[in-house]
């Protein structure tokens, strides 16, 4: 007796998926905006020296990046201006705009998922799609315990750029998967290299900041030590899960595919993005590598990790190819 | 450092600091048992252990720009036939066989050594500071990155017991406490180094001791496991014929399902193969459904079912009017969308020629123009376009042939030779011309292409990298800190550092619920509980730069400070 396969698409549902994530991406648009605007206008501080700066209560983050408070005493550091208060205030509107956003991307996953029945993220346009909504959640969490509302106009901004390029070039109709990816395993390995690489988005978009700020003049970023400890923490956390995703392909691939490593494309560069971040952590542990040059192998790891996504699914044909990507 | 040597000592009492020392002066003039301990000590440090693990990487990169042959060897041919002299080049390095070649056995042997090397001593080193009680207080613990300084009433008794609740390994002396708490973190480390050592070990063992092979069965024909019965058979060397699982199997029945209409249309949905399986050649038969995902597990030997495709059976007569050939033809999918199949029947057997025939198999069929095509993968309306030959099939020549081509060097088409020969249904035939016979298309059956997979690291394997993930979590989030207290006259100070990479912002925290309890009052506002200002308390001023570390900037212990290249304390 043959299998029953749902094969149903709720095609309303589908197109209200669709329609989420265009307006997902307006928003992130108009919070990148309202972001903007508390950077531009908001105070700007001189760093003299990252080293004799002092921060006093200790408890708190150590960042000193927070646009609108003013938390840090630092002696060495020219304060800057007192900002415009409705600068502040559009940074606030940013963060509510973000999280209404947020909801926008979630909703139209959820939508997406319950249109076709299955974990929406089987293909390029969903897994886009979901890391796009991944690196957000791990924005939005971060800045619970962190000052880190300077992130919110290169995130949102990312966040955009990613979804409207899933929409314009990546976009397949909702429909049933292929045989090979009926398996609770979708939901364990994709979603951990999913929010693996919304965390490493975050801490890509950091060290981006970092090359480009330079201390000592006046800026609206924080220090690049603050910087760098954002990028940290986002990669110690998601090192791990992204280790995880990579046993778990590992696992899949022994049901799937018959052994549990072959070198695949796919599994060369999960590899060597997973080496790279590894040798981040090691050179953060000896001295004589922080600074630029741990953030400078961080983002060599983070072009190996998109390469991975965008490189390997269109350029290189192997086992791992589900990308479905239109012609 | 102008500290004084009791907080010297209590800070950097990590271990093997000689040894550092020693690996980075080069070894002048020294003979050949200086160069091999030097060679030996190079290539076990950390920074070799990370540079190799770096061209690991490195090295597997064009594994996957160029084909490989254990993967693909039909895209490498291909690619010798479309860029013959780049090729040659490639392949003299390995280009093709990348995973196989002797320089990447090279980069894995010497990190297997290299990691070995470092671990081991490395662990024995642990193990002694696991035993060791924690340093006494320096003297002035002022000056640490953490401290604090309170009048108050609490004994050094009282602060042992309260740093005990909190879990820390406590030692107390003359007026002081000392304690100390996170060892799991080089535990943690210690552990992943190891199971990368054992998933190394337990990748080798699964190629020794394990095989793989593939094979082509159709529906109603079975498969045993033995070795002559494969299409394609890749023991490890350590695999005896005596070794294989005596399993067996018939397949009674593949089915596959697809889309049926929409943008979607022809997408395959499921597979389920039926066979009927006996474990052993005494055990009785049972029913099993072989799907994608879900091999067939007979003690530990996994049958996968890999692909598909249709077997269109034929009955050639020949001129002479005897039966040659009848049976199943596996036929290869020329477009995955309508599974358009491309066949070739080989009739050596056929009098007074041989007779040869490429066949096109249309699953679904609908006429295009003056065509016919197939607009569907499942065979709602099977047909077989035939184009027959006779003559010579070199099957003589020696030359080993693919069954998927016809060498048609020394045939001739029977007829004249149409490009869209009308298609036969089921159960019609063809009569060939010049009297050389004819060609029934009988039926329609499908094929499913097996991989039979037997490796014994799987589990090792996994087992390895599950406790690789858990060593690197206890390393990557423990974090290792000593706190001291000392009472005198009345006035208990407290000192506290972590040795830990950017382990500072969280240990302030940690550090102030310490000395809240210690205070054993109510919780103080937060700013008292801080981290000193520089200078605060401390009779000489330190000098700027000190202050700056050992404020709040992390890394706060100085361990920090060891020099590039110089094997880290931690990773
Ligand atoms: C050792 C084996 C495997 C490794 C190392 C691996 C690695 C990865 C990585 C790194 C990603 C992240 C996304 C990207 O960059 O594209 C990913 C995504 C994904 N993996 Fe795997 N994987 C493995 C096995 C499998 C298997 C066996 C399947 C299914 C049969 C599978 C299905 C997927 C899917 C559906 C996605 C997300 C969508 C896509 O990229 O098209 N993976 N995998």
């Amino acid at each position: 007796m043959p299998a029953p396969v749902t094969q149903a698409v709720n095609e309303s549902l589908a197109t209200l998926s669709d329609q989420l994530i265009l307006v997902t991406v307006l928003l992130y648009l108009a919070a990148m905006i309202c972001y903007a605007l508390d950077l531009a206008f908001g105070r700007a501080r001189t760093v003299v020296s990252a080293r004799r700066r002092e921060l006093v209560g200790a408890g708190g983050p150590a960042l000193s990046g927070d646009t609108t408070g003013d938390t840090t005493g630092g002696t060495t550091e020219d304060p800057g201006p007192q900002p415009v208060a409705w600068a502040v205030r559009a940074g606030t509107v940013g963060v509510v705009l973000t999280w209404i956003a947020w909801a926008g991307n979630l909703a139209g996953i959820l939508t997406r998922g319950i249109a076709v029945d299955r974990w929406p993220w089987a293909n390029m346009y969903e897994f886009v799609v979901a890391i796009c909504f991944a690196a957000v959640t791990a924005f939005l969490a971060l800045m619970i315990r962190q000052p880190i509302r300077f992130l919110g106009a290169f995130v949102t901004v990312t966040a955009a750029l990613g979804l409207g390029f899933a929409v314009l070039f990546l976009h397949v109709q909702a429909g049933p998967v292929m045989p090979a990816l009926h398996s609770y395993w979708i939901a364990i390995h994709v979603t951990a290299a999913i929010v693996a690489s919304g965390l490493f988005i975050v801490a890509g978009v950091c060290a981006i900041l970092y090359l480009i700020r330079k201390d000592g003049r006046p800026s609206v970023l924080p220090s690049r030590e603050g910087l760098e400890r954002v990028a940290h923490r986002a990669i110690v956390i998601s090192f791990p899960i992204w280790t995880f995703a990579v046993i778990a392909g590992a696992l899949w691939a022994d049901r799937a595919w018959g052994r549990y490593w072959g070198w695949d494309p796919k599994e060369v560069w999960a590899f060597v993005t997973w080496v790279v971040y590894a040798a981040y952590l090691h050179a953060r542990a000896t001295a004589g590598w922080r600074g630029k040059a741990a953030m400078i192998i961080s983002l060599v790891a983070f072009a190996c990790l998109l390469f991975n996504l965008v490189g390997v699914n269109i350029f290189f044909s192997g086992l791992h190819s589900y990308a479905d990507v239109p012609k | 450092m102008s500290a004084p040597d009791d907080l010297a000592s209590a800070v950097r009492d990590e271990p093997a600091t000689e040894a550092q020392a020693q690996e980075r002066t080069k070894p002048v003039g020294l003979g050949p048992v200086g160069w091999t301990r030097w060679a030996w000590r190079t290539l076990t440090s950390m920074r070799t252990a990370l540079i190799l693990l770096f061209l690991f990487a490195l090295g597997s990169v064009p594994g996957s720009v160029y084909p490989q042959r254990g993967v693909d060897p039909g895209r490498v041919a291909q690619y010798f036939k479309d860029n013959p002299t780049q090729a040659k080049w490639l392949d003299r390095f390995w280009l093709f066989d990348v995973f196989t070649s002797p320089w990447f056995a090279a980069i894995y042997l010497l990190l297997f050594i290299s990691l070995a090397g470092c671990v081991f001593p490395r662990a024995l080193t642990h193990v002694k500071e696991i035993r060791r009680r924690p340093p006494a207080a320096p003297r002035n613990l002022l000056r640490l990155p953490h401290s604090e300084a309170f009048e108050g009433g609490l004994t050094l008794e009282q602060a042992a017991a309260t740093l005990r609740r909190r879990r820390f390994r406590v030692v107390t002396g003359d007026g002081w406490v000392a304690a100390e708490k996170g060892y799991l973190r080089e535990t943690g480390n210690l552990l992943f180094h190891v199971a990368l050592l054992a998933l190394l070990f337990a990748v080798g063992a699964g190629g020794l001791y394990g095989y793989r092979g593939n094979v082509l069965v159709v529906e109603g024909d079975g498969f045993s496991n033995a070795v002559a019965a494969y299409d394609r058979f890749m023991p490890g060397s350590r695999v005896t014929a005596e070794s294989l699982e005596p399993f067996s199997f018939t397949l009674k029945d593949f089915q596959a399902s697809y889309v049926a209409a929409g943008e979607k249309q022809g997408q395959p949905l499921d597979y389920v193969a039926k066979l009927t399986v006996q474990d052993s050649p005494t055990a009785a038969p049972r029913e099993a459904d072989l799907k994608v995902n879900d091999p067939l597990d007979v003690n530990g030997t996994l049958t996968y079912l890999i692909g598909h495709g249709y077997a269109p059976t034929f009955r050639v007569t020949d001129g002479k009017g005897q039966v040659a050939y009848d049976g199943p033809v596996p036929c290869l999918a020329d477009d995955q969308a309508t599974y358009t199949s491309e066949c070739v029947i080989k009739v050596p057997d056929a009098q007074p020629t041989q007779l040869g025939f490429l066949a096109r198999f249309l699953p679904t069929t609908v006429p295009n123009g003056a065509s016919w095509v197939s607009v569907f993968p499942g065979a709602a309306n099977p047909t077989v376009q035939v184009f027959p030959f006779a003559g010579d099939l070199g099957l003589k020549s020696g030359q080993p042939q693919s069954v998927y081509q016809l060498d048609t060097t020394n045939l001739k088409p029977l007829g004249k030779m149409s490009a869209q020969p009308t298609p036969l249904n089921v159960g019609e035939t063809k009569e060939l011309a010049d009297g050389a016979g004819k060609i029934q298309f009988t039926g329609v059956k499908e094929w499913i292409s097996l991989q039979i997979t037997y490796d014994p690291g799987r589990e090792p394997a996994l087992l390895a990298a599950a406790a690789a993930v858990i060593g690197l979590v206890l390393s990557l989030t423990i974090r290792r800190r000593r706190l001291w207290v000392r009472v005198k006259d009345g006035t208990v100070t407290v000192g506290g550092l972590t040795r830990t990479e950017g382990g500072g912002a969280a240990f302030a925290d940690e550090f102030a619920q310490i000395v809240t309890a210690l205070r054993g009052g109510p919780p103080e506002k937060p700013e008292a509980a801080g981290t000193s200002e520089p200078g605060h308390g401390t009779p000489e001023p330190a000098e700027p730069d000190k202050a700056g570390s050992a404020g709040h900037v992390a890394p706060d212990a100085p361990t920090g400070n060891a020099a590039p290249g110089a094997r880290p304390d931690e990773e």
